[in-house]
C-alpha cells in the first residue's frame, strides 16, 4: 500500500472466516452503515429533549462538526506537504511549522498592501515553495543520507525562523482580511429549531469556512491525481516505496526531492494564508500546526496522502467536538487518539507496515 | 590516539587509578574544590542548575547516542519525578501534599519516572528510527497540556510551590554548598552508571542494535527488551534530575516541562556531544552561561536566534558536539606532534 | 600529553565557571532590578513595562536623594521558573536591594514565594495581577501598588445588571488563573445585585477556533462576559462577528485594551459599545494622566497611549523612588526603613491617590469604561464613571471575602 491507493482489504479484516455466517468485514460494513444513518438522524431530525440534554444543543453539535470538517481541511493542507516529504526522503521536517507562520506572515503583508487577498495566497505559495527549494538545496542534500542530523537541522531553523519571525512582526496578532464575496454567513439548509409560531431557524455558517474545506478537497484530489496519473507523480511512488531502486534505474532523484519540497513548502504557506485568513496569525503557530501535523501523520500513517486526509479528519473533528463537549481535557484528546493509534497500530491507519 | 598508546605502554596491572583515569580525577578534583572559589549565585544557579539539565540531557543521550532513539520526553519524566515529589511531600499550595519522608518520596519518584519512561519507550520503539522524536514530542506537549487542564492532581496552570531540599542529619540541603554537593554527587553517580552500561554486556548489545537492529534480532536479541530497558535507565536519570529540579526551584508549574524545555534538554545533549557521557554536561554549563549572562552582553531579545545558530553551526561543523571540536583539535595537535618529531 | 590537555580543559570550565562579576557600581548609585518579559512572546508588554518604569524615573532626573539610580534589567519569558532564574540573578549575582517586577500572574505568585527567601531585599510588583500574591500567605518584602485582577472589575457587575439590564450573563474565558480571578470580580458583585450566570465556558489558552465555543453559547442570554487576551480576544471576536452573534458583550481588562482595539478586522462592529473596567482609561481627561501619557511618549518606541504594563511598573518605580528620597538613598539596615516608608506610603498616580493595605497590596482607584469610536476613526476606551478607592476585598468584609475561598473554574457561581 503506497501513498494513495485505496486499501484493498480493510485494516485488521481476516481473509474470511467460512463457516460462521457473517464476515468481520460485513460486521464492520453494518457498524458503519448504522453510524451513518444515526448522523443522518442526527442532522435532518428535529430532536428529542433526551437528545439534547446530552448534546446541549442541535446548533452547537452541527456547528462543531462542521468546525471540525474545516479544521481537518486546514490540517490536511499541511500535513499533506509534511507526510509527502517524510516518505519520500525519511527526513522529519521539524521547520514545517514554519514554513506556515511564514506563510501567513508572507500573505498579510502581500494582501495588505496590494488589496488583493487571492494575491496573497498565490505569493505565499510561490515564495514557500522557493524557500523550500532552498531549503531542499542548501541545508538537506548536504546531509543527505544522515536522517537524524537532517531532523536537528529543522528544529535549529523553526528555532531561528521562530525568532526573527517575532523580531520582525512583534507579538501582535494579525488578521489577513477576505474579500467580501467570500465573507459573510449562508444559511444551510438544515433546521435547528422550530419556533414557537410555527417559523422554522435554519443553521447559519461562515461562507468561508466552507469554502476552506471545498479548497481542500479539491488540493487533495489533486495531488492523489497527480500522484497516480502523472509521470512525476509515479517516480515519487516509486520512490517513497524504494529509494534506492529509483535513483539506480537513472531517474534524477534529487529532481524529485527538490519538487516535493517545493510543493510540500509551498502546500505550508498556502495554508498559512488561509488559516491566518479564517483565524489569525500570531507567534506560537509554528508550533501549534507543526504539532497538528505530526499528530495528523502520526495516526493516519506516514507518507500516504489518504493516510494524511482520514488523520486530519479525526484530529479535527476531535478537536472541536472535545472543545465543546469536555473543554477541560479536550486538547488531550487528539493526544490521547495518538498514543491509541500508536498501541494498536503503530504504523498508523494507512501507513504500510516494516 | 596512537600517540597515547605509544605513551602508556602496556602494563599488566592496570590499578583503580588508571581504570578511573587521570582526567576524571582532575576534573573531579576541580568539581569538588568549585565551592572554595565561586560565590553562592555561581554555585547553584551556574553549578548546580548545569548539573540538572546535565543529567536531563544525559538521559537523553544515554537514549541517542547508544540505542539511536532520540526522545523530546526526558523533561516529561523528569516532571513526573518533579510532581511525585510535591504531591507525596509537602508543598504550600494547599493541594494534596501527604508529607512524606524524602527517603520514601525519592524512590518513589524515581520509580514512577522510570515506569512512565519505560512505557512510553515501548510504545514508541513500536515503530523505527526517526518516528521516536516525533512521538516523543507529541507526548511532551500531551503531558504539558493535561498538566496544565488538570486541577484536582496536578493543580494546573499554577502547579505547585513551596517544594524544599530536605535537612538530612542536621544538613540543610536547600543551602548552596550541600545542595551543590547533592547535585555533584547525583551527577557522578548517573555519568558513572552510563559510562560503565556503555562497556557492558547490556551496551554492546544496545549499540549493535541501534546499528543494525535486524541482524542482532535474527541472531536472537530481544531488540524491544533492550530498547525498553534503556528507556527505564534513562528514566531513573531524568527523575533524579527532576527531583533536583524542584528542589532547585522551589516549584513547579506546566512551565517547567513545556515543549521550549523539552527542546532545551535537546539543544544542551548536542551541543555537548552525544558520543560520550560528559558532552550533555559541557554542553549544559555553556548554554547556562550563555542564558544566564546574555541579557547583559547581546540583550535577552534575540537570544533564542544566537542559540538557535550556534546549535544550527554545531549540527553542520561538528556532529559531535563541543566534544567533536575537541576531539578534532586533539587529532590534529597530535599529528602536529609527530611532525615536529620528525 | 592527553593528561595536560584534559586538564586544561578542566581549568578553562572552572575559569568560565567561576569569572566574577564584572558589573561593579559605584559606591553612591542605587540599583534597581527591573524584571520583566524581555524574551518570548510577551516582549513586547515587558518592553511597554519597562518604558513605565524608566518614565518614573526620568521624572526625578534618575537622581533619588543625591544618588544616582542604575537599571538592571532582568529577562523571564513569562513562566515562572524563568522568572525566579532572573530574580536570583538580579539579587545574587548583580545585587540589587529593590527589585520592580514582574509582569504576569504566576510569576508573582513565584516571585513573592522567592522573596521570603531574601528578606533583605524589597520586591515591588510590576504589573502581575494575581489575587493571592498578596491576599493569602503574603510575603513582609513584597508590595504591590498597581491593583489585582479582581480589583480591576470593581463597578462592572453592577453597572451591567443595573444600567445595562443583563439578566442572565455567559461567560467565555480563558482556562487560568489570571481570568479566574477577573471572572471572580466581575460575578462577586453580578450575582450579589441579582444576576445570574448559566454558563461559563473556559478555553484553554492559544485555542484559535472559538466558532464551535460561540455555538455552544446559550441562545437566551443578554449578554456575553469575555475574558480573553491577546490573539485569544482577536480570534474570539472575530469569529463572533462572522457568525453572526447578536449578543452584546462585557470585556475583561485585557479583553478590550490598545492591542486588541488597535487589531485589523473585522472586529469594530461587535466591540462598540462594550462595557469594561481596569485601571487605566484611554479617555482619562485629567491633567495628572496628561502629563503622563506626554512624559510616557518620550521613551523609546513608545505606543501612542501606555499600556496597563507600562502603567503598573510607573506606579511601582514610582512608589520606590519617592520612599528611597524619603530615606535619603539609604538602605544600609537591609532596607527595613525604606519598607517601613513603603508600607506607609500614599501618594498622587496619574490615576489617583494610591496606598496599601496591611498585606501591602494597593487601594486604588478603578475605571469603568465603554469602547466608542475615537475622533479619527480608532477605538479607544471612554471614561464612564470612576469607582473611587477600591481594595483588595471589593469592600466586602475581610473575614467575609475570605470565605469566599480561592478563585477556581467553579467558584464563584450562580447559575
Amino acid at each position: 500500500m503506497s501513498i494513495a491507493d485505496a486499501p484493498k482489504t480493510p485494516p485488521g479484516s481476516a481473509p474470511g472466516s467460512p463457516g460462521t455466517g457473517i464476515t468481520r468485514r460485513q460486521v464492520w460494513g453494518l457498524f458503519w452503515l448504522v453510524l451513518a444513518a444515526l448522523f443522518i438522524w442526527l442532522v435532518f431530525a428535529d430532536w428529542p429533549d433526551w437528545v439534547k440534554n446530552i448534546l446541549l444543543s442541535k446548533k452547537a453539535f452541527l456547528s462543531a462538526c462542521l468546525n471540525g470538517l474545516t479544521l481537518a481541511g486546514l490540517y490536511f493542507l499541511v500535513a499533506s506537504g509534511f507526510t509527502l516529504v517524510f516518505g519520500l526522503m525519511r527526513n522529519v521536517n521539524l521547520a514545517h511549522g514554519s514554513l506556515y507562520l511564514l506563510g501567513a506572515y508572507i500573505g498579510y503583508e502581500i494582501a495588505d498592501r496590494t488589496g488583493y487577498w487571492l494575491l496573497g495566497v498565490l505569493g505565499a505559495f510561490l515564495i514557500l515553495s522557493v524557500v523550500g527549494l532552498l531549503m531542499q538545496v542548501v541545508v538537506f542534500r548536504r546531509l543527505e543520507g544522515d536522517d537524524l542530523r537532517q531532523t536537528l537541522v529543522t528544529i535549529g531553523i523553526s528555532i531561528i525562523a521562530a525568532d526573527l519571525m517575532l523580531a520582525v512582526w512583534t507579538g501582535g496578532t494579525y488578521q489577513i482580511l477576505i474579500p467580501d464575496w467570500l465573507a459573510g454567513a449562508i444559511k444551510l439548509p438544515i433546521v435547528t429549531a422550530v419556533r414557537s409560531n410555527g417559523s422554522i431557524v435554519l443553521l447559519s455558517y461562515p461562507f468561508f469556512r466552507l469554502v476552506v474545506l471545498a479548497l481542500a478537497i479539491v488540493i487533495g484530489i489533486g495531488l492523489w491525481l497527480m500522484l497516480n496519473k502523472t509521470r512525476v507523480g509515479m517516480m515519487i511512488r516509486a520512490g517513497v516505496d524504494d529509494r534506492e531502486m529509483l535513483s539506480a534505474s537513472g531517474t534524477n532523484v534529487h529532481l524529485i526531492f527538490a519538487v516535493v519540497f517545493a510543493i510540500g513548502a509551498g502546500l505550508a504557506g498556502l495554508a498559512g494564508v488561509i488559516g491566518g485568513s479564517a483565524l489569525s496569525v500570531a507567534p506560537g503557530e509554528d508550533v501549534r500546526y507543526l504539532l497538528a501535523s505530526l499528530v495528523v501523520v502520526i495516526v493516519g500513517g506516514m507518507g500516504s496522502i489518504t493516510g494524511a486526509a482520514i488523520g486530519a479528519l479525526i484530529i479535527g473533528l476531535a478537536e472541536q467536538i472535545g472543545l465543546v463537549y469536555f473543554p477541560t481535557y479536550g486538547v488531550v484528546l487528539t493526544f490521547v487518539i495518538m498514543v491509541v493509534t500508536l498501541a494498536i497500530r503503530p504504523q498508523g491507519i494507512m501507513g504500510k507496515s516494516q | 590516539m596512537n600517540a597515547d598508546v605509544t605513551q602508556n605502554p602496556a602494563t599488566p596491572a592496570r590499578n583503580l587509578l588508571a581504570r578511573i583515569g587521570t582526567g576524571h580525577l582532575v576534573l573531579a578534583a576541580l568539581l569538588l574544590a568549585y565551592p572554595l572559589v565561586s560565590s553562592d549565585f555561581f554555585l547553584t544557579q551556574i553549578g548546580g542548575y548545569s548539573l540538572i539539565f546535565g543529567m536531563l540531557a544525559l538521559s537523553l543521550s544515554l537514549l541517542a547516542g547508544y540505542g539511536g532513539m532520540v526522545s523530546l520526553a526526558q523533561i516529561s519524566f523528569a516532571g513526573v519525578a518533579g510532581y511525585t515529589v510535591a504531591i507525596f511531600g509537602e508543598n504550600n499550595s494547599n493541594i494534596l501534599g501527604f508529607g512524606w519522608p524524602w527517603w520514601l518520596v525519592m524512590p518513589l519518584a524515581l520509580f514512577f519516572a522510570a515506569t512512565s519512561s519505560a512505557l512510553i519507550g515501548w510504545v514508541s520503539v513500536r515503530t523505527e528510527g526517526i518516528y521516536t522524536i516525533m512521538i516523543t514530542l507529541a507526548v511532551a506537549t500531551a503531558a504539558f497540556y493535561f498538566v496544565r487542564q488538570n486541577y484536582t492532581l496536578f493543580n494546573g496552570f499554577p502547579g505547585y510551590t513551596g517544594l524544599r531540599a530536605p535537612i538530612v542529619f542536621g544538613v540543610n540541603f536547600r543551602d548552596p554548598v550541600p545542595f551543590y554537593y547533592m547535585c555533584l554527587v547525583a551527577a557522578t553517580l548517573s555519568y558513572a552508571a552510563v559510562l560503565y552500561a556503555a562497556r557492558s554486556t547490556f551496551g554492546l548489545t544496545l549499540q549493535a542494535i541501534r546499528d543494525n537492529p535486524r541482524r542482532m534480532r535474527a541472531i536472537g536479541f530481544d531488540v524491544t527488551a533492550h530498547k525498553v530497558v534503556a528507556w527505564f535507565y534513562a528514566g531513573l536519570i531524568a527523575g533524579l534530575a527532576g527531583v533536583l529540579l524542584v528542589w532547585f526551584n522551589g516549584r513547579i508549574s506546566p512551565g517547567t516541562i513545556n515543549v521550549a524545555a523539552a527542546i532545551n534538554v535537546l539543544i544542551i545533549a548536542v551541543i555537548g556531544g552525544l558520543k560520550h557521557p560528559i558532552g550533555p554536561f559541557v554542553g549544559a554549563v555553556m548554554v547556562v552561561l550563555m542564558q544566564t549572562f546574555a541579557i547583559d552582553i547581546v540583550g535577552a531579545e534575540r537570544f533564542n536566534t544566537l542559540i538557535g545558530v550556534f546549535f544550527l553551526a554545531i549540527v553542520f561543523f561538528s556532529p559531535d558536539g563541543i566534544l567533536g571540536l575537541w576531539g578534532q583539535l586533539r587529532q590534529r595537535l597530535a599529528q602536529e606532534d609527530l611532525r615536529s618529531r620528525q | 600529553m592527553r593528561i595536560h590537555r584534559r586538564t586544561l580543559l578542566a581549568l578553562a570550565l572552572a575559569t568560565g565557571l567561576t569569572a566574577p562579576a564584572m558589573a561593579v557600581a559605584q559606591a553612591e548609585d542605587i540599583k534597581i532590578g527591573v524584571l520583566a518579559t524581555f524574551e518570548g512572546a510577551f516582549t513586547v508588554l515587558g518592553e511597554d513595562g519597562e518604558r513605565g518604569a524608566l518614565t518614573a524615573l526620568d521624572e526625578v532626573g534618575g537622581m533619588a536623594a543625591g544618588n544616582k539610580i542604575v537599571v538592571v534589567r532582568g529577562s523571564s519569558d513569562a513562566s515562572p521558573d524563568s522568572a525566579i532564574r532572573a530574580a536570583r540573578k538580579l539579587v545574587e549575582q548583580d545585587g540589587v536591594k529593590i527589585l520592580v517586577g514582574p509582569l504576569s500572574g504566576d510569576e508573582g505568585i513565584a516571585v513573592k514565594d522567592y522573596a521570603k527567601t531574601q528578606p533583605g531585599v524589597t520586591f515591588i510588583n510590576g504589573s502581575s495581577a494575581a489575587q493571592d500574591t498578596t491576599l493569602r500567605d503574603p510575603a513582609e518584602n513584597f508590595f504591590r501598588f498597581s491593583t489585582d485582577g479582581a480589583q480591576w472589575m470593581a463597578g462592572l457587575g453592577t453597572y451591567a445588571y443595573n444600567e445595562k439590564g443583563y439578566k442572565n450573563v455567559a461567560v467565555v474565558a480563558e482556562d487560568y488563573s489570571f481570568p479566574y480571578t477577573q471572572v471572580f470580580g466581575f460575578m462577586a458583585e453580578f450575582c450579589k445585585a441579582g444576576g445570574k450566570v448559566p454558563s461559563k465556558s473556559w478555553v484553554p489558552i492559544g485555542n484559535k477556533d472559538y466558532s464551535s465555543v460561540i455555538a455552544a453559547i446559550p441562545d437566551d442570554v443578554d449578554a456575553v462576559y469575555v475574558a480573553l487576551g491577546g490573539a485569544d480576544a482577536v480570534n474570539f471576536l472575530t469569529q463572533f462577528q462572522q457568525s453572526g452573534g447578536e449578543a452584546p458583550l462585557i470585556g475583561g481588562s485585557i479583553t478590550v485594551d490598545q492591542t486588541v482595539l488597535t487589531s485589523k478586522g473585522r472586529l469594530r462592529d461587535v466591540l462598540i459599545g462594550t462595557p469594561a473596567a481596569g485601571p487605566t482609561a484611554d479617555t482619562n481627561d485629567t491633567p495628572e494622566w496628561n502629563a503622563f501619557v506626554e512624559a510616557y511618549k518620550k521613551q523609546e518606541g513608545a505606543f501612542p497611549s501606555p499600556s496597563l504594563f507600562a502603567h503598573a511598573y510607573y506606579i511601582g518605580m514610582k512608589a520606590a523612588l519617592l520612599a528611597l528620597e524619603e530615606t535619603g538613598g539609604k538602605l544600609d539596615d537591609d532596607g527595613a526603613n525604606f519598607r517601613k516608608v513603603l508600607s506607609s506610603l500614599s501618594f498622587e498616580t496619574p490615576t489617583g491617590k494610591v496606598s496599601l493595605d496591611k498585606n501591602r497590596n494597593a487601594i486604588a482607584d478603578i475605571y469603568l469604561t465603554e469602547v466608542t469610536e475615537g475622533p479619527d476613526g480608532n477605538l479607544l476606551n471612554k471614561l464612564i464613571k470612576v469607582v473611587p478607592q477600591v481594595n483588595q476585598t471589593l469592600g466586602i468584609d475581610e473575614a467575609e471575602f475570605l470565605a469566599l475561598g480561592a478563585v477556581s473554574r467553579e467558584n464563584p457561581s450562580c447559575p
